[in-house]
């Protein structure tokens, strides 16, 4: 599915892409930072891979990388971020729509990286 | 020619210029055109995703399967012009040392090639992890062009970053390489990753692809032939078709046909199921391409 079909059918979600490109550790529990969960990045593995929510919910991830400069890429919800290792990177989702969500590493970190994936699940 | 009804025939009508591929032998008018034997008619075989070094149940003859399909190109009745290696030479690890005697290794046995011209290039598990530095000490740069016979060949790298970009320079280069050829010029486009978003969420994706696929749109004959997805698959962007090969150690699953890009399993009933190379038949003077599926072992 291309992107701009996904943001379409996405209707309202914001990604809050400006939160992104403040980048790490600037961002602070402001306001509407939802409900925080906390993540590890490791290869080659995301702890916890499974993250549950509920629909319109706004959650904010903080994944802390270990040991590379991992990805976190959101392909259908068109958003990713860079995890430089040993800071907390902040990752913002507004008004969650409903499905199961992908999320990966996408930035070749070894022999394991193409199991370095995890799922955001949306119930309504 | 029993072989021929084995092989699966792909012809890429007009290389690319035409949106249909007929799947089948009835109407493929370049098969005639090309045993009339014009000279500058030729073919080239491509190989691909051999992971050299790889261990695991998926293949039970890691370091047999290239040799086999090596030898079958070798007793092909008449011999290519010249082969490439659409990358992942070799399976990634952590160590230099043992990186680097994969690449022997694998250059070694890629040796017994018969063919003369040899072109390699990189998959994200030759180069990734440093940059491809491995990949330039054994089998030079990781991104040219070549000419033969009137078609021009272009070797593009999303692999050495390991975010799977193609990158600002590189792109620059291949710009100004666009620059020099005619609009309507053959052109032949090898990379390892899709430049197009086939499974984002399984990596099959370059992260600035559509800024090279917006590059090569206003060439009317350029097609697109890759790796990485181990397997052969079909799309076109816009007029500009792109065509995957299949691997030399494991197949993957159909383009998110499940959640995970988990290796098929080997299947003893039929062992190297999945696997082959494939010819690339080439008619310069009507800019057309044909392709045949191998297998790596005749059955
Ligand atoms: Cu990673």
């Amino acid at each position: 599915m291309k992107r701009r079909d996904v943001l379409r059918c996405l209707g309202g979600v914001a990604v809050a892409l400006p939160l992104l490109e403040l980048g790490v550790g600037h961002v602070r529990a402001a306001e509407g930072e939802g409900r925080v969960i906390e993540l590890e990045a490791r290869r080659f593995r995301y702890t916890p891979n499974e993250i549950h929510a509920r629909a319109g919910e706004t959650l904010t991830l903080a994944i802390r990388s270990v040991d590379f400069v991992h990805g976190f890429s959101m392909p259908e919800l068109g958003l990713r971020s860079d995890l430089p290792p040993g800071r907390v990177t902040r990752i913002r989702l507004a008004d969650l729509p409903v499905g199961r969500w992908t999320f990966l590493c996408d930035n070749f970190c070894g022999e394991g990286h193409e199991e370095m994936n995890g799922m955001l699940i949306v119930e309504a | 020619m029993n072989t021929m009804d084995r092989r699966r025939f792909l012809e890429l009508c007009g290389l690319g210029g035409g949106a249909v591929f007929a799947s089948a032998l009835a109407g493929c008018s370049s098969l005639g055109a090309a045993k009339s034997a014009d000279a500058a008619d030729f073919y080239f075989v491509q190989l691909s995703d051999v992971h050299w070094g790889f261990r695991g149940p998926e293949n039970p003859d890691p370091t047999g399967t290239l040799p086999k399909a090596i030898a079958a190109v070798n007793a092909l009745p008449r011999q290519p012009d010249f082969i490439v290696f659409t990358g992942d030479l070799t399976h990634t690890t952590d160590d230099p040392e043992e990186r680097r005697r994969r690449m022997a290794e694998f250059k070694g046995v890629a040796a017994a090639l018969k063919v003369p011209t040899v072109h390699f290039m990189p998959g994200e598990h030759d180069a990734s992890l440093d940059r491809g530095a491995a990949f330039q000490e054994y089998f030079g740069a990781t991104h040219y062009t070549f000419d033969h016979k009137g078609i021009h060949f272009i070797v593009l790298d999303n692999v050495s970053d390991p975010g799977a970009r193609v990158g600002t320079e590189q792109l620059e280069w291949l710009k100004a390489d666009l620059e020099r050829q005619d609009k309507d010029a053959p052109i032949v486009l090898f990379t390892h990753r899709p430049l197009f978003d086939l499974v984002p969420k399984w990596d099959w994706a370059t992260r600035d692809g559509a800024q090279v696929i917006a590059a090569l749109m206003p060439y009317r004959n350029l097609t697109v032939l890759y790796g990485h997805i181990h397997q052969e698959h079909h799309h076109l962007t816009g007029h500009i078709a792109h065509h995957s090969a299949k691997s030399l150690m494991f197949p993957l699953p159909a383009p998110g046909s499940q959640e995970k890009r988990t290796p098929l399993p080997w299947n003893p009933a039929v062992p190297y199921q999945g696997l082959g190379f494939r010819e690339v038949d080439a008619e310069p003077r009507t800019a057309r391409l044909a392709i045949q599926e191998f297998p790596v072992v005749a059955t």
